[in-house]
């Protein structure tokens, strides 16, 4: 016979504290720069912005001279810098999705849970953890994107335009911003789904296959109402020109804020209330 | 300490705790038993505020899990279901939740190394096999040197030098004052663990008793004999409530008798004894006749349905 196993002590924790809102930041800092699937969006999100206007540019610069006219006068140098935001926007929705409905279908949001029982410090902490960060990539995603575009059509007079010019600083900022909302939209709806595969298929189908939906409604509908929907009102944060149907910058910015906000509140009513 | 009255939880029309009222006391080991699916895993999350009750109220450690404003130095708790984002490292997993009450690094670091881990502790905790995940959920547990400590089936999935371990750990933890809540479904191993026993099957309270009370019914109620009249014996043990089973080597199994009464009436029928020996072993037994009924019932019910 062994000798008798002694009792296991637990060592003792010095100090106590308790939950407060900068810990629970830190801690969901923690978890989002911890796993491969955020990081791996972020990055491609990243890279993408800046990807797609380069090979644009250079696509455009290698036309040019065969390019008839009215080709020519159809290009805009900010739809040419900006080209990366619409292919970012989908790594940065399955990131916002992600971040959330991955802790439901592994389990890990009980023990966030059990940590943060009052639950909504998570939702706030991860909603401004994702902002911040996705806001220092995208920013200097789209200012690189910007810049080294223009760069690569210096010789092309027609598609030169001034950062400063009346606009232009605005929508190459707009686009950042754009990004970010839709990844805190598509947290929001994570967070209500509670499930990634439907949560990326909601996102989906409200910004990829509803706009165009709304090509079959008679033309004077589609003009009144598609105007409003979250992807047309938040994709003229980074337009320049506007058409004749479609919001100021201001109002489609304002517009896509309320849809996150009214996303955010209703997942949080929702987290308070389920069982997990 | 953790007090319940009249917990209850409806999932759509299926009641999965129904009516439990009990108080787990601290400086002992509080056993919560009952068979697979009677309710432990969903009363622990009622217990944690994971799941709002449909009626009653819960408290740990005086207020409600929520009401708390350093849960984890409260409550240390081990969850039956995975609570691991497979994805993230176990030093991770426990940092983050570690941050979240300002608990050092090195906190985490010691934890990892008291239940050991400490070789994976960096790899990817869903390449875990279920003893290593059961580790890291102890670890979770302790985290906050908690005055209440509540484990869903902690032996799942480990080795027996693990539950060994884990059955000291607990003692330690009972004797240095905190509330140890501890379920599981297997008797034999909450007999050597626990101090006192909640009992429930199909989410209602079957008993609240110390182990040895139970221990000691239990026993007397099970006798082996060894007799060269076996016979004779058995006739003149029977009666009502008492039946028979062949043991090995000849010798007959006695339900429903001490050993007192066995001997007795053995003497009185002049039938002479080669042994006769009260059976701690039957604790299992003893818990599958508490929780028979409520079985046979489950599956009656699942047989209409």
């Amino acid at each position: 016979m062994s000798a008798v196993t002694p009792i296991v002590r637990l060592p003792r924790l010095e100090t106590t504290g308790r939950v407060a809102f900068h810990r629970v930041l830190l801690s969901e800092w923690t978890k989002l720069r911890s796993v491969r699937s955020t990081k791996w969006s972020l990055g491609v999100g990243f890279l993408l912005t800046m990807a797609f206007p380069v090979i644009f540019s250079f696509v455009t610069r290698s036309h040019w001279h065969s390019m008839s006219p009215h080709e020519r006068a159809d290009r805009h140098p900010l739809d040419i810098a900006l080209a990366g935001v619409n292919v970012a926007q989908l790594a940065i929705a399955v990131l916002g999705v992600l971040l959330i409905s991955a802790e439901y279908s592994t389990g890990s949001i009980r023990s966030t849970f059990t940590a943060v029982p009052k639950r909504l410090p998570v939702l706030w902490a991860k909603l401004i953890d994702y902002a911040v960060v996705s806001m220092v990539l995208m920013v200097p995603a789209v200012l690189v994107s910007f810049f080294a575009s223009q760069a690569i059509l210096t010789n092309i007079h027609q598609l030169q335009i001034s950062f400063t010019h009346a606009g232009v600083a605005r929508a190459v900022i707009g686009g950042a911003i754009y990004v970010m909302l839709v990844g805190i939209f598509a947290l929001a709806i994570g967070a209500i789904v509670r499930n990634t595969a439907g949560g990326i298929a909601t996102f989906a189908g409200i910004f990829f296959v509803i706009p165009p939906l709304m090509n079959i409604l008679p033309l004077s509908w589609n003009n009144a109402i598609s105007q409003y929907l979250p992807s047309n009102a938040g994709r003229q944060l980074f337009a320049l020109q506007h058409a004749a149907h479609t919001l100021t910058p201001l109002a489609g910015g304002l517009l896509f804020a309320a849809y996150c906000a009214a996303a955010i509140a209703i997942a949080a009513v929702l987290l308070v209330r389920r069982d997990v | 300490m953790i007090e319940a009255h009249d917990l209850t939880k409806d999932y759509g029309s299926k009641r999965a705790v129904d009516g439990l009222s009990f108080t787990v006391r601290p400086g002992i080991v509080t056993g919560f038993l009952g068979p697979n699916g009677s309710g432990k895993s969903t009363t622990m999350r009622l217990l944690l505020g994971l799941d709002a009750p449909t009626r009653g109220d819960a408290t740990v450690n005086g207020r409600h899990y929520r009401d708390h404003a350093s849960p984890l130095h409260e409550v240390g708790a081990l969850l039956e279901a995975r609570s691991v984002h497979t994805g993230r490292s176990a030093y991770n997993h426990l940092l983050a939740l570690a941050q979240t009450h300002g608990i050092p690094k090195s906190r985490v670091s010691e934890l990892i190394d008291l239940v050991g881990l400490h070789e994976v502790a960096r790899k990817r905790s869903g390449q875990f096999s279920l003893g290593m995940g059961q580790r890291l959920g102890i670890a979770q547990a302790l985290l906050g040197d908690p005055k209440t400590v509540m484990l869903d089936e902690p032996g799942n999935g480990l080795d027996p030098e693990g539950i060994h371990w884990v059955r000291n750990l607990l003692k330690g933890l009972a004797d240095e004052g905190r509330t140890v809540f501890v379920s599981s479904h297997l008797m034999s191993e909450m007999a050597l663990t626990a101090d006192h026993l909640i009992v429930i099957g199909r989410g209602k309270l079957i008993a609240d008793t110390s182990v040895d009370d139970f221990v000691a019914h239990a026993s007397q109620k099970v006798v082996v004999v060894r007799s060269p009249q076996l016979e004779r014996l058995r006739e003149a043990l029977a009666g009502p409530g008492v039946s028979f089973e062949a043991a090995e080597r000849g010798a007959l199994e006695v339900h429903g008798l001490t050993a007192e009464q066995v001997g007795d009436t053995a003497a009185a029928a002049g039938i002479a004894l080669h042994e006769l020996s009260p059976q701690q072993a039957s604790l299992e037994e003893a818990f599958m006749d508490l929780t028979r009924d409520d079985l046979e019932f489950a599956a009656e019910v699942e047989a209409v349905a």
